[in-house]
């Protein structure tokens, strides 16, 4: 009885596994659901696929989830947008190197009925006091992620003692970009998301981009393979292949040529073109 | 052929449930051979008696005892037991008699043989591949009989075996049983049914309240029972009346149902 | 609200494009949860019948974990496993993190209490109506257990069906230690999810419709085989 029970585990778990192992040439990137859900790795990682036969699994989190992940080893290649955490990643010697990819930018959404009038500013900062003053409702994603830490930067630059407010006006939904926007429409109330995101977002209900434009609101991507001295199994060869490819002529060519609803999402920038 | 288990023999058994002394001291001893029938009312610890005899419960005292020359080592081996609600596996007819069969050890080979003619006097081989749960409730008992029969035990213990069933399926088990004590095994069966003690008893054991108060050769027992407990229940009377006499539960209600 | 509408029309439109990734998904989800469902049976079902049939020490307090252990949060077996498999964790080298076969092991913890505390309900109330004649036919506790768990089958269907609705309903666990990668380990549920954080509404609800109509489907034709079985069986 013993032994059947433990042939039957192992054959299920091999037949199990089997089917996911495959020979497939692959690397684990963690990266962030905004980038996910704004459809460009659906666009650019075929194509990366093609070039090279590596393909790429997507593990999409929040920033500091995928920070973790990437510190236990459990990617190969971290990819999201918050740069002081990546430049932190990379100084406790985590990562090897950080390259700037791309960025985009945030923008504030809010009822177009504007309760707190903000609509048609050029300062997100002063725009979020407003808010604030009038105690008007405003989803948060309140789970540490890179748009969430922007955020909580730009309260502070506010002068708005935020941690105050939570569960008054101010809803920390402790979920993803995603998430947020569905709370923020069905409540009508304010949320900061990046602009990739918002373009490919389908329940937008009564919601409009209010303040956009603020440099501020800027939102750099970096791509950082993890350590392999830290992590011998990191697939470094391929990895490097991968950070390569993004800020070589091609991938950042095409990068620039992702488009959302008619308007670029994502904008090069990396540094060294070889 | 396998060496005896019987005699079997009670030496001062005594069982206690829950602080309330259910069997009380009984003293007895089966020879090989004869029919028993252990008779008595309701309550009067039948179905435990023949429980302790069979060794599916343990006495709180006392101890039974097979004295035979096999009745040391495994005795259950050589016993069987039919009880009065039929206990039937969720498989086909023929499949609960192998099941017991193979519990028994008997090899695969030899079961189909067996299993054939246990069914075929119990009048079931039409039925060998139907489900057992689907059976009439007299059927069911036949299979009972067929499963014990196609163990061979040396003993048979039957509790109520007709206690449900109507006459006609009534007829058909104790001729199974009378079939069954003419291939040489022996007999324990208990009743409640006085024209049924009479039509298939040797001997008698006249039970009431836990205490065994006569064992006698069954002709003599029906003529003339030397106890009076004994006659009130041979001539048929109620014997509720005499509750407050030998027993520590006085206010219990007479009418309670059968404890065993 | 148009969304109901919609999301019978977009369930409508993938099932009869046959959509090639729906195709998948729902491939893996079955062979995902069926796998958890069998490995999980293979231990719950004698794991559930001892516990029935056997008085040992700390019996009681293994009753009262199996009962508590059915509610478990996916979430938390999925944390637990991913720290399992991390690999910073003890099985880190396996290198199953991510895979379909992390999201087996986490259902297996998932479900394997279920079908455990169900069978040993089934199997307790049928060796109370069995113990003596079994007894009396010289087999104990240990010779009674598989005659008990095929007597028990038809009860025992259900305690399997009811892990596997839990298994492929739940989106915690294998989110967390499948990781929702696109044609490697996106199941239905963590799809769903997926369509919902993209704020799709109707095509979420349509993965739901689908997912629905397939347990559905394999609940009734548990019930079909069952109720057939039983009329033989009584």
């Amino acid at each position: 009885m013993n032994r059947n029970l433990g042939t039957a585990l192992t054959l299920a778990l091999m037949i199990a596994s089997a089917a996911a192992a495959a020979g497939e040439r692959f690397i684990t990137v963690a990266s962030t659901t905004s980038t996910r859900n704004s459809g460009l790795y659906d666009y650019l990682l075929p194509k990366f696929q093609a070039a090279t036969g590596i393909a790429v699994r997507v593990v999409a989190v929040g920033t500091g989830q995928a920070i973790r992940l990437a510190r236990n080893g459990d990617a190969d290649v971290l990819l999201v947008h918050h740069r002081t955490s990546e430049e932190q990643f990379v100084a406790d010697g985590h990562g090897v190197e950080r390259f700037d990819v791309m960025y985009n930018d945030f923008v504030l959404v809010g009822p177009k009925t504007d309760p707190a009038g903000v609509k048609g500013g050029g300062d997100a900062a002063a725009a979020l006091k407003t808010i604030a003053a009038s105690k008007s409702p405003f989803a948060s994603r309140g789970d540490d992620s890179g748009t969430h830490k922007k955020e909580l930067g730009l309260w502070r630059t506010a002068g708005v003692d935020i941690a105050a407010e939570s569960g008054t006006w101010y809803r920390e939904t402790g979920s993803g970009m995603g998430a947020t926007l569905n709370t923020a429409s069905a409540m009508n109330a304010y949320a900061l998301t990046d602009r990739g995101t918002w373009l490919k977002f389908a329940n937008k209900a009564d919601l409009g981009i209010l303040v956009e434009g603020d440099k501020r609101l800027f939102n750099p991507y970096g791509a950082i393979l993890v350590n392999p001295a830290k992590h011998p199994h990191v697939k470094a060869k391929d990895g490097r292949i991968f950070i390569d490819w993004l800020i070589s002529k091609d991938g950042q060519r095409l990068i620039g040529s992702y488009q959302l609803k008619g308007q670029q999402a994502f904008f090069p920038n990396a540094k060294a073109m070889n | 052929m396998t060496e005896a288990i019987l005699p079997l023999a009670l030496e001062n058994v005594s069982l206690e449930i829950g602080g309330v002394r259910l069997i009380k001291d009984i003293q007895c001893r089966f020879e090989a051979g004869p029919r028993s029938v252990v008779i008595g009312p309701n309550g009067a610890g039948k179905s435990l008696f023949l429980r302790l005899c069979h060794g599916l419960i343990a006495p709180t005292s006392g101890a039974g005892r097979w004295q035979g020359p096999a009745g040391a080592a495994q005795p259950g081996a050589a016993q069987a037991m039919v009880f009065q609600r039929p206990v039937m596996l969720r498989r086909s007819v023929a499949a609960n008699v192998d099941y017991a069969l193979k519990l028994k050890g008997h090899a695969r080979a030899e079961r189909a043989e067996i299993i054939d003619e246990a069914l075929a006097r119990c009048g079931l081989r039409r039925l060998r591949d139907q489900p057992a749960r689907v059976l009439s409730f007299g059927e069911q008992q036949k299979l009972a009989l067929a499963r014990a029969w196609a163990l061979r035990p040396q003993v048979l213990f039957l509790d109520e075996p007709t206690a449900s069933l109507d006459p006609a399926a009534t007829h058909a088990v104790e001729e199974i049983v009378q079939a069954i004590h003419d291939a040489g095994t022996r007999i324990i069966m208990t009743t409640h049914d006085l024209g049924q003690a009479r039509r298939l008893s040797d001997e008698v054991l006249f039970l009431h309240r836990g205490r065994l108060l006569e064992h006698a050769e069954a002709g003599a027992f029906f003529e003339n029972p030397k106890n009076d407990l004994a006659q009130a229940f041979v001539r048929g009377e109620l014997l509720w009346w005499r509750y407050g006499r030998d027993n520590r539960r006085a206010e219990a209600d007479p009418t309670a149902e059968d404890l065993d | 609200m148009n969304d109901f509408g919609d999301a019978f029309w977009a369930a409508f439109q993938l099932v009869v494009s046959l959509d090639a990734d729906l195709t998948e998904i729902v491939g893996l989800s079955l062979q995902v949860s069926l796998t958890a469902v069998f490995i999980a049976a293979l231990i719950g079902l004698p794991l559930g019948a001892a516990v029935a049939l056997f008085r040992f020490p700390g019996r009681m307090a293994v009753v009262v974990i199996l009962n508590a252990f059915m509610g478990l949060p996916p979430v938390v077996v999925g944390l637990v496993v991913y720290l399992l498999l991390s690999r910073a964790g003890p099985f880190g080298v396996l290198g199953l993190l991510f895979t379909p076969t992390a999201m087996i092991i986490a259902q297996v913890i998932l479900i394997t209490p279920i079908i455990a505390a169900l069978t040993r309900q089934v199997i307790e109330d049928l060796w109370s109506e069995y113990e003596e004649q079994l007894r009396s036919l010289g087999a104990g506790p240990a010779r009674a257990l598989t005659a008990l768990l095929w007597d028990g089958r038809f009860s025992l269907v259900t305690a399997v069906l009811a892990g596997f609705g839990r298994a492929s309903a739940e989106v915690g666990a294998v989110m967390i230690v499948g990781g929702n990668i696109d044609h490697v380990s996106r199941v239905m549920t963590t799809a769903i999810a997926l369509e919902v954080s993209k704020g799709d509404l109707a095509l979420a609800l349509g993965l739901g419709l689908i997912l629905l109509v397939l347990s559905t489907g394999i609940n009734g034709a548990a019930f079909l085989i069952k109720e057939m079985a039983l009329k033989r069986h009584a």
